[in-house]
């Protein structure tokens, strides 16, 4: 071959976007004390949904598994929170040990589920949402169904709305660096050859089971911390039924399609846009609904790859590229045409 | 071996011993089980009765992920390309999983496999986009990224004008000479009869005639099941 052939992988991008992530991560950071704090304390919310996004985007975007269960894990995170406190714990210790043991619950969760595919598998992971949420309500000591409150916890407000805001940003960074660096890995690769063709993935080498479970694992585990957030946000679990939820799964949708399903900007694109709606409309009753509604046709209609689908596609824009580029440059100076003629 | 799907039985005690190095061509009637032949040695389905050994050990009991990393190829009759990949990163998969390469190495077995297949030129495109002739080239592309020891050929010169035919001969022609040894479905005959070394006819799930492609394709069974009774 009398051409030179590299392969690119945007790393200057890569690096761009990640210290301009970083950049930002620390302006969020100190928010708090800077910022007044009815400001920061709603971006809690922002935080948590911009996970609760990443996670569906990486089990639906990156690799084709369709859940409408998630709820499973954000209650299960909500309810560890009371289960480690009790033990002394304090809430924040309690929402990440609550979560690492949604991961390992997530693991015989996940031979359930994956028995099933497609349409078969979300309404499944639908129906262990609900068993769960059964499961848990059975307890006294978790409120026997009718919530419960966290007994120890920080008891200066300002310092608690402090600690909850770190950790609701911590969990979110921590959810999107951890997409970023799985897709950027070989791991990333095999995921998306699963989402797009499973029997193709399996013949060439691809452990597919395996490499679901992982996925589902990690979603479940940060579903679970997006869900101790809520908990600690609220001091509590006023319902068993509202953080068991079928409608988290339908917002996380809904963020994940509008933002752009399959990139690791449009969950968060998705999650800000949601969270402004939420912010200005949640209290106008039924136009809530009709508004969150009407953002679906629109975007369904005109970006059916989603806000961030859409600039990638206009711009060739990506913050945190994940994809390789193979450069040809010819001798001969004309770049693409190398194929039959020059052997 | 045997294959069945509940009570049909596609397969009947096929028995096939295929020495390292040689191009075997598989001929036969829509329906005789000629795909599901090729899924039975690479593990995308399982057997139901029988074994398959490869290189010596028996795999039957192997998935298909383990195969290909032992060094089982496939290409799909119908293509299956990674559709939001690139060509090259549907390449890269195979190298990096089936062929148990890493970085550099996995790159340069993916753009080896691409150079091979004649798929450079697409390197960057999405394999959603692609041509049929394109995504039959990128199937084999992609199987060749796995640095396959045993390659199964399922129907790639289906479609071809005759000049794309040719050079997938001489494709074909090469990696045989470089040692592969190559299990070929083809209908397109002239193509086959290039490049085998041996012929097989397969007819409802049995193999009747084996042998050196010529008089396989002149014996009186293989005539009387591609053209009927009564000739």
């Amino acid at each position: 071959m009398s051409s030179n052939i590299q392969i690119l992988r945007s790393p200057k991008k890569a690096a761009y976007g990640s210290a301009g992530a970083l950049l930002l991560f620390v302006a969020l950071a100190i928010a708090p004390k800077i910022l007044d704090q009815s400001i920061t304390n709603e971006w809690v919310k922002l935080f948590y949904l911009v996970t609760l996004a990443s996670m569906w985007n990486l089990l639906a975007g990156y690799a084709g598994m369709i859940s409408v269960g998630q709820q499973a894990f954000i209650g299960l995170g909500a309810y560890g929170v009371f289960v480690f406190n009790d033990h002394g714990f304090s809430a924040y210790e309690s929402g990440i040990i609550a979560s690492i043991v949604v991961g390992v619950v997530a693991v015989p969760i996940s031979f359930l589920a994956f028995r099933l595919r497609g349409g078969y598998f979300a309404i499944g992971t639908w129906v262990i949402a609900e068993t769960l949420r059964l499961i848990i309500i059975r307890f006294p000591s978790l409120g026997s169904g009718k919530g419960r409150n966290i007994q120890n916890y920080t008891r200066d407000p300002i310092l608690r709305n402090t600690y909850t805001y770190w950790m609701a940003l911590g969990v979110a960074i921590f959810a999107l660096s951890a997409c970023f660096i799985l897709l950027r890995s070989r791991f990333g690769l095999a995921l998306q050859s699963i989402r797009d063709n499973e029997v193709a993935a399996n013949s060439l080498g691809i452990k597919v089971d395996f490499t679901k479970r992982v996925v589902y694992v990690i979603g479940a585990m940060g579903c679970a911390a997006a869900g101790s957030v809520i908990c600690i946000q609220s001091i509590g679990v006023a319902s068993p039924n509202a953080i068991f939820g079928v409608s988290y799964s339908a917002f996380m949708i809904f963020m994940v399609l509008i933002g752009g399903i399959g990139t690791i900007e449009g969950p968060v694109m998705g999650a800000l846009l949601y969270f402004f709606v939420d912010k200005y409309f949640s209290q106008s009753g039924l136009w809530y609904l009709v508004i969150l509604g009407v953002i679906a046709i629109i975007a369904t209609l005109f970006f059916p790859k989603g806000i961030w689908g859409e600039i990638n596609a206009r711009w060739n824009l990506s913050l945190f590229p994940v994809s390789y580029q193979v450069k040809i440059e010819n001798n001969q100076n004309d770049s693409i045409h190398l194929s039959k003629k020059e052997k | 071996m045997s294959k069945s799907y509940g009570n049909l039985g596609v397969l009947f005690d096929v028995s096939l011993s295929i020495p390292i190095g040689q191009a075997v061509g598989i001929v036969g009637p829509n329906g005789a089980g000629k795909t599901t032949f090729l899924s039975v040695i690479n593990g995308t389905e399982p057997t139901s009765a029988g074994s398959v050994f490869f290189n010596g050990t028996d795999v039957t009991k192997q998935g298909a992920e383990e195969r290909s990393r032992s060094g089982i190829g496939r290409t799909f009759q119908i293509p299956r390309p990674f559709s939001n990949l690139s060509v090259f990163e549907n390449a890269l998969a195979g190298a990096a999983f089936g062929g148990g390469l890493r970085g550099r190495e996995a790159q340069t077995a993916a753009l080896d496999a691409l150079e091979k297949s004649e798929m450079m030129q697409f390197a960057n495109l999405r394999a959603g986009g692609l041509s049929l002739l394109a995504r039959k080239r990128l199937e084999l592309a992609r199987a060749l990224s796995t640095q396959p020891k045993l390659l199964l050929l399922d129907e790639i010169a289906g479609g071809l004008t005759e000049a794309e035919c040719i050079s997938l001969i001489a494709t074909i022609k090469n990696l045989k000479d470089s040692g592969i040894t190559i299990v070929w479905i083809e209908h397109v005959v002239q193509a086959l009869v290039a490049v085998v070394d041996r012929l097989v006819c397969l007819a409802s799930g049995t193999i009747i005639q084996d042998g050196i492609p010529d008089e396989v394709l002149k014996s009186r069974e293989v005539l009387s099941v591609y053209m009927g009774t009564g000739i």
